[in-house]
């Protein structure tokens, strides 16, 4: 972990082929099993050890899970999120001392609908999943991902968060959890579980819609993971939990940092990849598997039997190429190799990252994406390259200098993008975006002012009229209206305001 | 000469996708005049039982990066990777580690 003396440099060089019989650099006797960084070789036992010890190093070192707390872990069937499932049932079979002392429940969000599976190919992935997760005794729910179009818009509002408990409070809290029945939580609770509802063939219809009104894969990518996220969020709060667990596992936050930067979400960073986010407010994400590079997780999960279930994603043999995320993940890979420290120091780059900007709980809710629940990172200056970005596109979009006349009914433009059915409408909103084929159009572009910088990108790439717009889920389009007038309302009233810190 | 070898290959992590979706495959490795090493063995399979893209597999006469070998449960690279020798009744594992397989 942070160790001072920490190598991660290993000889550019190939080193010499060891020997078939070389040993264990831990415990020097065994037969070594695993190579895990250049050069350290485990053997079985010391591999499980070293794995297990980890995860209780990682939350154990962050202490932002309280005893007794209910902790949902986020579930895909994929190599990560099952080894997490499995470290937890491992910390909570442990001895007192080193016990984990939360309350876990499991979620898994069926996304079959959205990558175009099949009706049997769910069922049977849902089985396989259900069989893995009775097996635990956690309490499950298995939620189709076609529920995230029935959310209600107050799951894109952070919530209020409870007080910042001290780090004095994480110790007596622990205290207190030991001296008072230690065996209260551990009695064998009812294992309540929440079974996938039938899905309407229309709903599967309108979330292929949404997901097929994106054009290129690296956006479909994108609305999918905003989209679980939320059904996640939503499932925590309805359910009880307060805080989400998810898989992230290091070599995946490698990837994810370098495409989130080339996705433009660098203001996002720190929240997107950071050990915990707190943009939910009540909700906290936490990442506990991101000391664990992805050749680690498979060699666990193979040698100690970790159940997982494959499910093909968005980009399963599809070419390099196909999104920028794919193409990210195929870059990191390949450096990673020649250069076997390029994930690690990539992961560790991400650990120093900070948002400078204000505490999360200060911030009111307009100052947030609507999708990702990020502060806006669009209030930039005028010299920036954002607004530079903005001028560009809108001068690119006006044809003709008669598109931007003040009185542009008079002759509407031949934009190339206007419907000709729509031809008579298309002048009148010509000025306010230039691109446009219905009256509607400011609304979407209301909608893109909701936005932060990378999310607008993945709107822009589902079309610019309204059509494609309206596939998105309602809370998100209701949640953009009450904001909309609220600020209409803020306008209106703003000579009566003492001051604009004042509105809440 | 060397004597024909029974081996079990086995996919995972999405590997099998490109194999039909057969994860466990018993097979033998015909005799032939050297002994079969592991590179041998890559060109035997992309030749006998990848059904299609041998770019999502193989990478010059390695496997693609991201994918795991396991020779008897062990890494390969305590083996020797590609020059290790293929012993009759080997068990050799791929698996992916490539988000979406």
């Amino acid at each position: 972990m942070c160790q001072v003396d920490e190598d991660y440099h290993g000889p550019l060089q190939r080193a010499e082929v060891p020997s078939v019989s070389k040993k264990c650099v831990k415990c020097k006797e065994a037969t070594a099993a695993v190579v895990i960084r250049a050069g350290d070789a485990y053997c079985r036992g010391c591999f499980k050890e070293y794995f297990i010890h980890k995860f209780r190093a990682m939350l154990g070192k962050n202490r932002v899970i309280f005893p007794g707390e209910k902790v949902l872990l986020a579930v895909s069937g994929g190599p990560s999120s099952c080894s997490m499932l499995r470290q937890v049932q491992e910390g909570l079979s442990h001895n007192a001392h080193k016990k984990l002392r939360f309350l876990p429940g499991v979620v898994f969000i069926d996304e079959g609908g959205a990558v175009g599976q099949s009706v049997e190919e769910r069922q049977r992935t849902v089985a396989e999943l259900h069989a893995v997760f009775k097996a635990t005794s956690f309490p499950f729910h298995m939620v189709p991902l076609e529920q995230v179009l029935d959310l209600p818009s107050s799951v894109v509002v952070t919530a209020a968060s409870p007080s910042e408990r001290a780090a004095s409070a994480y110790k007596a809290a622990v205290d207190h959890f030991i001296q008072s029945d230690t065996t209260s939580c551990v009695t064998p609770r009812q294992q309540e579980e929440t079974l996938l509802p039938d899905v309407q063939e229309s709903h599967t219809h309108s979330l292929q819609q949404l997901i097929g009104s994106a054009k290129t894969l690296t956006a479909k990518e994108e609305l999918l993971n905003t989209l679980r996220q939320h059904l996640l969020v939503h499932t925590a709060r309805t359910e009880g939990y307060s805080k989400v667990m998810l898989g992230d596992n290091c070599t995946r936050l490698a990837v994810k940092l370098l495409s989130s930067i080339s996705l433009g979400r660098g203001a996002q960073l720190a929240q997107d990849t950071g050990f915990s986010d707190s943009r939910y407010g009540d909700i906290m994400l936490l990442r506990p598997m991101t000391e664990y590079s992805a050749k680690e997780i498979a060699y666990y999960n193979r040698m100690f039997r970790v159940p997982a279930v494959f499910t093909a994603s968005l980009d399963t043999r599809t070419a390099d190429k196909s999104s920028i995320q794919h193409l990210t993940e195929s870059f990191v890979i390949k450096l990673q190799a020649d250069f076997p420290s390029t994930v690690s120091t990539i992961y560790r780059t991400s650990e120093k990252l900070q948002t400078a900007c204000r505490s999360s709980s200060t911030e009111e809710c307009w100052d947030r994406c609507l999708l990702c629940v990020c502060a806006l990172d669009t209030a930039a200056e005028n010299a920036s390259a954002f607004k530079a970005t903005l001028i560009s596109e809108q001068l690119s979009q006006s044809k003709s200098p008669k598109a931007t006349r003040p009185n542009p009914e008079s002759t509407a433009p031949a934009g190339q993008c206007c419907s000709p059915a729509g031809g008579g409408d298309c002048g009148k909103a010509a000025s306010d975006g230039g691109c446009c084929s219905s009256a509607k159009a400011p609304e979407t572009a209301h909608l893109r002012s909701l936005l932060c910088y990378s999310c607008q990108l993945t709107i822009k790439d589902m079309g610019s009229n309204q059509s494609s717009v309206e596939h998105l889920p309602q809370y998100i389009l209701s949640e953009a209206q009450r904001r909309r007038r609220r600020s209409q309302m803020r306008q209106e009233i703003r000579d009566f305001l003492l001051d604009e810190a004042d509105e809440g | 000469m060397a004597a024909p070898i029974a081996i079990h290959l086995e996919f995972g992590g999405g590997a099998e996708l490109l194999f039909d979706g057969v994860k466990e495959h018993h097979v033998t490795l015909p005799s032939q005049s050297q002994p079969w090493d592991v590179k041998q063995l890559l060109v035997w399979i992309q030749r006998n039982l990848l059904k299609e893209r041998p770019e999502l597999f193989v990478q010059g006469d390695s496997v693609r990066p991201g994918i795991l070998v396991l020779i008897n449960d062990a890494d390969w690279e305590l083996m020797g990777e590609l020059d290790y020798q293929l012993q009759d009744q080997d068990n050799v594992v791929f698996i992916s580690t490539l988000h979406g397989g």
